[in-house]
């Protein structure tokens, strides 16, 4: 196994590379937005993906983030990392009560708890003064990193949005492949095996949870500081089917999936913004079309293929089979 | 602190009209929740589209009184037909080929076909919504001692208690819906009988969907015929179906009258929170009994 | 995305101005920026777009020899894609004003974007006073209505004939707030009485609660401090609950033409409200929303009227100072009266408010109507300087300085 390895290592160079460059051909802005998106994806997907728990309030962790950021940054004049630590570190509190609540459910019990509870969180932000209500938190300054580098020019402002979200991918990847990971897996295998090991399935859930919120929070935050306002928008169950959307098209428990899905999304919000209703009703076709023919996502199909090809060239004789 | 509390109760005749209008917007909730439950309890879909397709009852009516000149009594009929027809072309078409998955796939793809229906309304009528009255036999109202009550609320109250009592009659108590409940549990056994289980779940859809479609039609002399109408309402259907029982009937009914009470009461006392407290109530409900008050136990 | 380079490169070259009075770029470009498939999309939408055609086209379709262009995307009433896209327009489209912006949370955010770009942001659908107040930018125009006229036009008016105790039914947002706390002023500076009031959350569809409470308040008056799909289930069912038999009247705080058709007069006549324009009030407005129903099919809201006066104006400005720059125009602006058929002798105040004429209106009963869009009959002018005066000093940092 070591040549699709080596693969990987090769995609992950090459994106890298053209993660670097891309501000130069594309706009900048976009990009940061869908390299946040990507990494609250990837959170999602490490819950979704791996433990097998679909979670319907996601949107809870990304905006309570993204509003505690903003408003240490403008009220109290905290420097742009300290705010986005903190907002990670609300999200992740935030996630380990919801979790410790939700985790006791499974299957759709589990969603709707998440659903409830993200609810209650809208209520809190449209109610809460320090939110500004529907107006949201204008005006938030980038200020300086670590009080030398100016998040003011957009360029700068890219590469450490890049900088976060390799970050916050790469802790990811390294939990999806360390024997915490292994355990997850098994636990979403055969829940009832993995205790009668010894493993207290609860507590692993409830790792997993907080982790994905606190990159969900590390998500809001960056976002926060990108688009300079915290709003309404982040905290409603509409984003939450957003980022569910996003990872099934992309490819639910594959480790880029969610990256190109939120990045294929964001495409389509941005590009096609002329067209009014019918973004969402091209969201909905994808939707439907996804969950009928193409449940594994893009990035899913591509790996089924690569693996195809790579098997036939090893049982050479035999043919390939028809791309399952 | 606590001075968004209005803490002063009202007189009790203004109570009683709170809680009379709180139980008259249960009945839409019962009535709504109740094709999802059906649809659920007897298919184990979660059926996301039905804010869509009682939207769509309620276009259908305003469709039939501005087109074919059909007015409120007919379109009651017509539309839950028109939109249960629909229904079951979704069925035979989409939903057919994810009935082995996880959940989760109906949850999305129903959540798609939702966002497509709406977004084609969108487009084509704008957000305004349209206008349709009530019914001239239904119009004026009464005045009673503590309220005037419009004719029109205390006719919803009657036909929901009567669709809603009816359904679960039909499926409880008849041959049919024995029919219906085995071949949930046990299709191939029922199959084996020489029952055809795919027409029945097929109808079975149909059913629900004309339940929101008729739902629909009900609201639109009330409330605004506009394409947002059901995702503004879909995600509290779901808490009331969740707080009653996935599964079960007569728990999507009595939830329905019951949350439709307590959100009124809301209204009196907090009313800022009135869209929030069934969500607190289901969260509740999720972590001390998750099947809900009225649902089997798996 | 091959074109976000072109105009990425091309934008990169011809803008590299200094502040010098030359219209960079070799074209005007102005966008349109508005809810184009939700809430608001009637008011404002599709309808501002063929607004500000129409003004393009009347200026002659280009000033000083640069050709005018236009552009229009849906913000879906979300303030980080409206945002996104105006610093899009700005930085890279060569986008030299953006127009209408319903929705104030996407209006702050999108004034923002204008203000650090010195770029000009004409504001015709939003309603936020602290756009002119707190917020206030020197490259804004709030051109045609904010919640501070509306509450001193309709609260106001309403009390000096007659109507003197009010109830109100609040939208739980920070507008419905606004509103409500700026009409109570008014309602109490002219003798009036509030007796109470009841906050509603976001969309809710029934208000028959609600209802129940305003008349038991007994108030003469139910103020409806919402907009949108709420007032328009509050005014059905009040119809229903028999309120304004009851002898109690409605006074809606932000209510449009588009928002009456929605209705039926069955359900709205005798309503009560401010609007800064009608389409049926003289020859010219006739003339002018002839030419729209012709394309839209629809008479035009104020927000559309409005937006078709802003661009005029904008462009009679671009063209005396030949720039484009944001401050330099906006100065121009505020120099020049407004006069087009929508607006006689409106001046734009330093904080970028355009002091104009409001208009008190009252909803025909289905017998008085002569057909479709005939919904309207005028009650009273309210005068510019009345209809904006400020509660108390102005906010906007702009004029204190």
């Amino acid at each position: 196994m070591t040549g699709s390895r080596r693969w990987e290592w090769v995609l992950t160079a090459f994106l890298v590379g053209l993660a670097l460059v891309a501000p130069f051909a594309l706009y900048p802005v976009f990009l940061m937005e869908a390299l946040c998106f990507a990494l609250f994806a990837c959170a999602f997907n490490l819950l979704i993906g791996y433990v097998g728990l679909l979670s319907f309030g996601h949107a809870a962790f990304l905006g309570s983030a993204s509003y505690i950021t903003a408003h240490t940054i403008k009220v109290w004049g905290l420097p742009p990392e300290l705010g986005i630590l903190a907002g990670t570190g609300v999200a992740a509190l935030l996630g380990a009560a919801f979790g410790w609540l939700a985790i006791r459910r499974q299957g759709i019990y589990f969603a709707m708890i998440t659903l409830a509870l993200a609810q209650m969180v809208h209520f809190v932000a449209l109610q809460a003064r320090f939110t500004g209500g529907e107006d949201g938190i204008q005006a938030v300054p980038r200020g300086y990193l670590f009080g030398l580098i100016d998040l003011n020019d957009t360029l700068t402002m890219y590469y450490f949005v890049l900088a976060v979200f390799l970050i916050g991918f790469a802790v990811i990847v390294r939990t999806i492949h360390s024997p915490f990971g292994q355990v997850i897996k098994a636990i979403r295998e055969n829940e009832p095996r993995a205790v009668s090991l010894g493993y207290e399935a609860d507590r692993y859930k409830l790792l997993a949870f907080i982790l994905s919120a606190g990159l969900s929070g590390l998500a809001g935050s960056l976002k926060s500081l990108v688009f300079q306002l915290a709003s309404l928008a982040d905290v409603q169950w509409t984003t939450s089917g957003e980022v569910v959307l996003m990872t099934l098209v992309g490819g639910l428990g594959t480790v880029l999936g969610p990256v190109v899905g939120a990045f294929f999304l964001t495409a389509m919000q941005h590009y096609l913004a002329q067209l009014g209703s019918w973004v969402t009703v091209i969201q909905g076709v994808i939707f439907v079309f996804c969950v009928l023919l193409f449940r594994r996502g893009i990035v899913g199909v591509v790996a089924a293929f690569v693996d195809g090809r790579h098997r036939a060239a090893r049982l050479s004789p035999e043919p390939s089979p028809a791309g399952e | 602190m606590f001075d968004w509390i209005h803490l002063s109760v009202p007189p009790a005749p203004a109570m009683f009209a709170q809680l009379l209008v709180g139980l008259i917007n249960g009945a839409f909730y019962a009535m709504l929740s109740l094709g999802l439950a059906v649809i659920f309890g007897l298919l184990n879909i979660i059926n996301f589209t039905h804010g869509a397709q009682y939207m769509l009852g309620a276009f259908c009516a305003w469709f039939l009184l501005n087109t074919l000149g059909l007015g409120y009594w007919p379109a009651l009929i017509l539309a839950p037909l028109m939109v249960g027809a629909l229904g079951i072309a979704i069925e035979r078409l989409l939903l057919r080929h994810i009935y082995g998955l996880d959940h989760l796939y109906g949850l999305l793809l129903t959540f798609g076909l939702a966002l497509i229906i709406e977004g084609v309304f969108r487009q084509q009528y704008g957000s305004s919504g349209q206008p349709y009255a009530i019914p001239p036999e239904l119009q004026g109202g009464q005045r009673l001692g503590f309220m005037f009550l419009p004719n029109y609320r205390a006719w919803v109250i009657v036909a929901s208690l009567a669709v809603c009592l009816g359904t679960w009659f039909t499926i409880e108590r008849t041959r049919l819906g024995a029919y219906l409940r085995a071949a949930t549990e046990n299709p191939v056994l029922v199959q084996a009988f020489g029952i055809n289980v795919p027409r029945m779940i097929t109808l079975t859809y149909g059913a629900g969907v004309a339940l929101a479609a008729f739902a629909g039609v009900m609201a639109a002399p009330i409330y605004q015929v506009s394409p947002l109408m059901g995702s503004n309402i879909i995600i509290t259907v779901f808490a009331v179906v969740v707080i009653g029982g996935m599964g079960s009937i007569l728990g999507a009914i009595v939830s329905g009258f019951s949350l439709g009470l307590v959100e009124g009461l809301t209204k009196v006392f907090y009313p800022e929170a009135s869209s929030t407290v069934i969500f607190v109530i289901m969260a509740l409900v999720l972590l001390v009994k998750p099947a809900g008050i009225f649902g089997r136990a798996g | 995305m091959r074109l976000a380079i072109i105009f990425g490169v091309a934008a990169t070259l011809a803008l590299t101005t200094t502040a010098s009075a030359e219209i960079s770029g070799d074209a005007v470009k102005i966008g349109v920026l508005n809810d184009m498939s939700g809430l608001y999309a009637d008011l404002g939408g599709q309808g501002s777009v063929e607004a500000a055609r129409m003004a393009i086209s009347d200026f002659g379709g280009s000033v000083n020899g640069k050709k005018i262009e236009l552009i229009s995307a849906d913000h879906q009433n979300k303030p980080d894609i409206g945002s996104a896209i105006a610093t899009q327009w700005f930085s890279s489209e060569g986008v030299d004003a953006i127009v209408d912006v319903p929705t104030s949370s996407v209006a702050l955010a999108v004034q923002e974007v204008a203000r650090n770009k010195n770029k000009v942001f004409l504001i015709s659908g939003a309603a936020a006073s602290d756009l002119t107040g707190k917020a206030c930018s020197p490259t804004s125009v709030h051109w045609t209505y904010d919640t501070v006229a509306l509450a001193n036009g309709t609260g106001a008016a309403v009390v000096k004939a007659g109507g003197d105790t009010w109830f109100f039914i609040t939208a739980d947002y920070a507008f419905g707030h606004a509103l409500e706390r700026d009409t109570t002023r008014v309602v109490e500076e002219n003798g009036g009485k509030v007796l109470g009031s009841v906050r509603a959350p976001l969309n809710t569809a029934d208000f028959s609660s609600f209802l129940l409470q305003a008349q038991n308040s007994k108030a003469k008056i139910i103020g409806l401090a919402n907009a949108g799909g709420d007032t328009i289930n509050s005014i059905k069912q009040a119809g229903e609950f028999g309120v304004v038999e009851g002898g109690q009247k409605l006074a809606g705080l932000l209510v449009f033409i588009s928002d009456i058709h929605s209705l039926g007069l069955q359900a709205a006549h005798g309503l009560q409200l401010t609007s800064a324009f009608y389409w049926d009030q003289n020859d010219e407005t006739r003339a002018w929303s002839k030419r729209f129903f012709d394309k839209m099919k629809r008479e035009p809201t104020m927000v559309q009227a409005g937006v078709y006066g802003a661009i005029m104006h904008y462009l009679a400005a671009v063209k005396a100072t030949n720039s484009d720059n944001g401050p330099t125009v906006v100065k121009q602006m505020k120099a020049t009266p407004v006069n087009d058929f929508m607006t006689k002798n409106g001046k734009i105040r330093e904080d970028g408010t355009l002091v104009r004429n409001m208009y008190l209106f009252e909803v025909k009963k289905p017998s008085e109507s002569k057909g479709p869009w005939d919904y309207y009959k005028q009650i009273a002018v309210i005068p510019g300087e009345e209809a904006f005066k400020l509660p108390g000093p102005n906010q906007c940092p702009l004029v204190k300085g």
